[in-house]
């Protein structure tokens, strides 16, 4: 079955990786920017990230026939870097028009704390301007119910936000509820340990429906799976889900969503 | 689509009896171990989370989740001033 990974970091895999997934049925992704495993040190620093991600790995993508889509932002971890993360924000609208950059995103919290929301907040300020859609980094383990909730207060209590032009990433059973119910689109982000696995992630298809709702792999460089989504096709088939259901939320869904970016420009297999 | 209990014990039941005994194990080990896991919050949250498996109403994966989780305070904003 073709897919589209809505939520996969494909700077930390390799090239062989891509082949993997193109063979698993891989037609899309779409990459957000996030924390590289340690806090950089300049603006110069992301510039160059950003040179990876709008033209680097399209390139790398496209020798697999895969269509790589970008979110640009500084992550919530670096936030606490308060001087740091406005430089980046004054810088993304260079790439803004870059023909794979859907949006702005991961954003959002890691540890809850005031300077992450300060800067949360600039980052929805940017996307309100430029009319972008908006991917949301959730907090893991303890901290998620918490920097989940708060993230939805700060969305919520914004006019200037369109609900349904913000997806939602690393939702598990206790926040699923709160982000549909509200409006938002959700992301499963399924990891081989300690996180959320293609099988929880099959149970709360079952218990919400596919409205909104997609699933990926992080696919990042800690331990992660980047073909979790193929994972989730054999699971939900195994338990005798139709095609279409799956299809729904492994291609439909994404296409769907990201189609509210001008930028998309998604061109499907014959 | 629901799917039939049998179904789903015949998909399940070696991988939810291999996890109980990986608990159990656990357990086990931190008899072994120096020292009083009592005195170790993270122990109570355990003991805690498997009197959750004991309820009988559905949801009980949400329920584990809010265990392992710090509270949410709807006050945050005026805490933090923004
Ligand atoms: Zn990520």
């Amino acid at each position: 079955m073709q897919y589209f990974d809505p939520h996969i970091h494909m700077v930390s895999r390799t090239t062989d990786d891509y082949e993997t997934l193109a063979r698993m049925g891989c037609v899309g992704m779409s990459e957000p920017a996030f924390w590289a495993g340690f806090d950089r040190g300049s603006v110069e620093s992301f510039r160059d990230y950003f040179r990876q991600l709008t033209d680097f790995e399209p390139k790398r993508a496209k020798q697999f026939g895969i269509q790589h889509f970008t979110w640009l932002c500084i992550n919530a971890k670096e936030a606490e870097n308060v001087e740091l993360s406005r430089e980046v924000i004054a810088m993304i609208p260079e790439f803004i028009d870059k023909p794979n950059v859907i949006g702005i995103g991961e954003i959002g919290l890691n540890k809850n704390t005031r300077n992450e929301v300060t800067i949360f907040k600039e980052h929805v300020d940017l996307a309100v301007q430029y009319d972008l859609p908006i991917l949301i980094h959730t907090p893991h383990l303890e901290d998620k119910y918490q920097g989940t909730r708060m993230i939805l207060d700060v969305l919520c209590s914004d006019s200037r936000v369109k609900r349904d032009m913000v997806l939602v990433d690393h939702v598990e059973e206790h926040t699923i509820g709160l982000v549909l119910e509200a409006g938002f689109w959700a992301g499963m982000t399924m990891y081989p340990v300690s996180k959320c696995t293609p099988e929880r992630a099959a149970d709360m298809i079952e218990k919400y429906g596919t409205e909104r709702l997609m699933a990926n792999s992080a696919g990042d460089w800690g331990p992660s799976k980047p073909t979790a989504v193929p994972d989730l096709i054999m699971v939900m088939r195994k338990r005798g889900h139709s095609e279409a259901t799956i299809r729904k939320i492994v291609y439909d869904n994404p296409l769907t969503f990201f189609a509210k970016s001008r930028n998309f420009k998604f061109t499907p297999r014959e | 689509m629901a799917r039939n209990v049998r179904d789903v014990l015949d998909q399940e039941y070696l991988v939810a009896r291999a996890k109980i005994l990986e608990l159990a194990a656990i357990l086990d080990r931190l008899d072994r171990a120096n020292g009083e896991a009592a005195e170790d919050p993270r122990y109570g949250l355990l003991r805690q989370g498997m009197e959750l498996l004991q309820q009988k109403e559905d949801g009980r994966a949400e329920r584990v989740q809010l265990l392992f989780s710090r509270p949410y305070q709807a006050t945050w904003r005026d805490e933090f001033g923004v």
